[in-house]
């Protein structure tokens, strides 16, 4: 009798361990293959219009590289996995543009997408569970791990010339980072860029109201103050996106912040040389919160703000007839405009200037792609990364300015695009998104999260703005 | 000569107990190691690291228990047990205590554990804005999320004892107790869906539209009330588990001790608080405390709902958003060690009411 107790108990205690084993085994193996799943099912809805693997035979590849052999089909059969912010239309866009590479390389890439990016990176990779490349939207995010030696720096196996080639300096400079034991490294390649300084607007309503394009901060406050005597709220406006709530918020202080001081104070505000309790930034947040917190002035009134996903504020804009008029948003926002809606209906004006002194600054912000694994079909992949190509349907559907250099213009799928290009060349001001810039902890973390409070009314200014920079200090 | 050959087969008794668990301790860490660096294909590993769960686990056991066989009986009494629980002691000090000790060690250390601060982490917690909200809410979760389980609970055990229809009753009760907080998180968004404009298709808020009044962002803009439309959230799936307990322990009371107590003229309410509640004190305080642990720590629902922002945040989810978000493992440490200081005299009062009834 005892020894049968005895060893039912021990039986049992094997069942759980064999239980929770096999469902850690399954963990981690589903997640895997359950990234796969979009890609296969994603390009069916994006239409291109280039054949498979001509795309990649009109870019430059490197002699001698594993890009080289990996076109060459060497390693057919290896998987590569990604992990990154990219979900819904732009995770669509992500596996289309990839499509034609994999197909001819044969390489396997596992794009698993999470509106959580921010919050997760971190466990992954001091988890030891890193992907073997991520796509990270902010560079401030990226430097702790280049800090910490976890990224395999890509000017090791990419040449400087060739990098040159593919990059302006100023791109290649930007992706500079302190390595393990403050070693310079290029943490990572640049992909899709977005512009940021866009107003977006319906461009037949406006044109059956005969409103006119604001050039300047008070011809815009003239025309919001005109449709709300018409009738209608001028602004759509949404700032939450999950825990990442609250960064349409930031991109407004950023650009603001850009046409209301000078380029140098703002490098010093992103270094956090310059506190979110100056005035000057207090200044920023108020000239936004003239237009915000006006009730006549935003669809949905104040509360809406926050209760608003950043992607659907920009539908109220296509109703019939609209609901409202404007929409300060980077060109990726057309990923989000209505199904339906073609490109000759809607169109965008720069953000505009509001101290003639500082001119029409332009805001930019991209994803830089970081690699974490060294194998030759990740390096593969890395450098496919580096082409105009690996973007091209991406950039013909819309929403992508390639930070690459070489771009034919006819790739753009409308004038608009075109237009955005042109629009960052030719500014006096070029600026990288502020909050992606400064570390984590705030361009992540209290920046966002003392935005959103003070625009639902937890906390006034003054406690927001210190909040905010409070997170600079826990460095 | 009996006690020469006693002391030999007592050295090699010795021997045994050292060697035999030496033995396994260094096998099956080369086998963790072996399975930490292997670059196997993840289904082999995993199938490979089930076969060497169970039969590790088995030999381990097996050849401990083989040592202790050749004991005399008087030792293999006493020792037995220690072999038996010492593995599963130890495993739980080594992924429990210890993680516990480390996190205490990190919540005196700044940000990324690099300098030594003392208490300044544990001073902030108790002046930081956002931190002070976080225990703020804990305290309205904790207060009205239990009152409300507890009485809720209570009411419809006993209301639901003496009606036709009982069992319908405690079933519709229950039910919301198997979805999980996630998916209950989902279901209660679109009871407190709001969007800008006149169309809404959250259900609170279409009521308000129909009788006439401005819909409301009831989880952004209403604070500090949306941290009790929050707690609805957990007094909706947490009443059927009191419901359920109470219900049981009220059937117990002896049904003679009710109706002497009816024969000598008592009313119904008089008999619930003068007989029923102190019988069924212990079930009470049992769920009373069950449900604290549980308010103190709850960390799906407002994350799902708010991701604990706008003024909702609890220390749970502020230890996450310390710890992963602004990367700060000094403050997601102390909040961590706070909230384990919250919880113990719980357990403790818990623990000590299970005592009493003779079950622990």
């Amino acid at each position: 009798m005892k020894r049968k107790l005895k060893k039912s108990s021990t039986m049992s205690l094997m069942m759980v361990l064999l239980f929770s084993v096999v469902m850690s085994a399954c963990g981690g193996t589903t997640s895997n293959t359950a990234s796969t799943e979009p890609a296969a099912t994603g390009t069916d809805t994006t239409a291109t219009t280039t054949t498979g693997t001509d795309m990649i035979k009109t870019a430059k590849v490197p002699a001698g590289s594993e890009l080289e052999k990996a076109l060459k089909g060497e390693y057919k059969g290896t998987k590569v996995t990604m992990y990154g912010p990219f979900v819904d239309a732009d995770e669509q866009k992500f596996n289309a543009s990839i499509k034609a590479f994999e197909d001819q390389t044969g390489i396997d890439i596992a794009y698993e997408g999470s509106k959580e990016f921010e919050a997760t990176i971190n466990v992954r990779v001091n988890g030891g569970n890193a992907p073997d490349i991520a796509d990270f939207p902010q560079p401030g995010l990226l430097e702790g791990f280049a800090n910490s030696g976890k990224v395999v720096d890509v000017s090791s196996f990419m040449d400087a010339n060739y990098l040159k080639e593919q990059y302006k300096d100023s791109w290649l400079d930007m992706a500079k980072m302190k390595g393990e034991g403050g070693k310079e490294i290029t943490a990572g390649v640049w992909a899709r860029s977005s512009v940021k300084s866009l107003v977006w607007y319906n461009k037949k309503a406006f044109a059956d109201a005969s409103y006119e394009v604001p050039k300047t901060w008070d011809e815009m406050m003239a025309l919001t103050e005109q449709i709300a005597k018409d009738g209608d709220p001028a602004w759509s406006i949404g700032i939450e996106s999950g825990t990442a709530t609250g960064w349409p918020a930031t991109d407004w202080i950023e650009d603001i912040m850009l046409r209301t001081t000078t380029p140098e104070n703002y490098d010093k505000w992103v270094k956090g040389d310059l506190p979110f309790t100056d005035p000057i930034v207090k200044n920023a947040v108020k000239k936004m919160s003239d237009i915000w917190f006006n009730k006549d002035y935003v669809y949905g009134g104040r509360s809406s703000i926050v209760t608003t996903n950043f992607g659907d504020s920009i539908q109220p804009l296509f109703t019939d007839p609209p609901k409202a008029w404007l929409n300060r948003q980077a060109g990726f926002i057309v990923s989000f405009i209505p199904e339906g809606v073609t490109a000759d209906e809607y169109d965008w004006f720069p953000f505009p200037s509001i101290d003639e002194q500082y001119g029409t600054p332009a805001m930019i912000s991209g994803d830089i792609y970081a690699m974490f694994n060294d194998r030759p079909e990740v390096r593969a992949v890395m450098e496919f990364f580096t082409t105009a190509e690996s973007l091209q349907s991406w950039i013909q559907s819309g929403g992508v300015t390639p930070p690459m250099n070489g771009t034919p213009d006819d790739w753009f799928a409308n004038d608009q695009e075109r237009r955005m290009s042109q629009f960052v060349q030719e500014a006096k001001t070029i600026r990288f998104d502020g909050s992606d810039l400064m570390p984590s902890a705030v361009g992540a973390g209290t920046f966002w999260k003392g935005m959103t409070d003070y625009v639902s009314g937890t906390a006034n200014l003054d406690e927001a703005m210190a909040e905010i920079q409070s997170g600079f200090k826990k460095q | 000569m009996d006690v020469r050959a006693n002391q030999g087969s007592m050295l090699k008794l010795i021997l045994l107990s050292i060697l035999v668990p030496a033995l396994n301790v260094g096998l099956h860490f080369s086998i963790f190691l072996f399975f930490r660096s292997s670059d196997l294909p993840p289904v082999l590993n995993a199938l490979l690291a089930v076969i060497w769960g169970i039969f590790g686990i088995y030999s381990i056991y097996f050849s401990l228990n083989w040592v202790v066989e050749q004991y005399s009986d008087k030792w293999k009494e006493r020792v037995i047990p220690y072999v038996f629980v010492g593995p599963a002691v130890l495993l739980l000090g080594w992924l429990l205590f210890l993680p516990t000790l480390r996190t205490l060690y990190l919540s005196f250390f700044n940000a990324d554990s690099t300098r030594f601060v003392g208490l300044a982490n544990f001073g902030a917690v108790f002046t930081d804005r956002l931190l002070l909200t976080a225990l703020r809410n804990n305290l309205l979760w904790v207060v009205f999320g239990t009152l409300a389980c507890v009485i809720l609970g209570m009411l419809v055990a006993v209301l639901a004892d003496r009606s036709s229809f009982e069992r319908l009753a405690k079933a519709i009760v229950f039910m919301p107790m198997a979805i999980s907080f996630v998916a209950a998180g989902v279901i209660w968004k679109f009871i407190y869906y709001y969007q800008p404009g006149d169309d809404q298709i959250g259900l609170l808020n279409a009521i308000m539209v129909q009788l006439g009044l401005q819909p409301q962002g009831w989880l952004s803009m209403v604070q500090p009330w949306n941290n009790l439309f929050l707690i609805v959230i957990l007094v909706w799936m947490q009443t059927g588990f009191a419901m359920v307990i109470f219900s049981a322990s009220i059937k117990g009371i002896p049904e003679d001790m009710l109706e002497a107590a009816r024969m000598d003229g008592a009313g119904e309410v008089r008999i619930f608080f003068k007989i029923m509640l102190p019988v069924i004190s212990s079930t009470v305080l049992a769920v009373t405390t069950t449900i604290i642990v549980f308010t103190l720590k709850i960390f799906d629902v407002v994350m799902i709902m708010t991701g604990g922002q706008y003024g909702t945040e609890v220390v749970a989810t502020e230890f996450y958003r310390q710890l992963f978000m602004y990367q700060n493992a000094g403050y997601g440490s102390t909040l961590a060690i706070v909230l384990l200081i919250a919880v113990i005299p719980v357990i403790i009062l818990n623990l000590r009411q299970l005592q009493k009834e003779g079950s622990f």
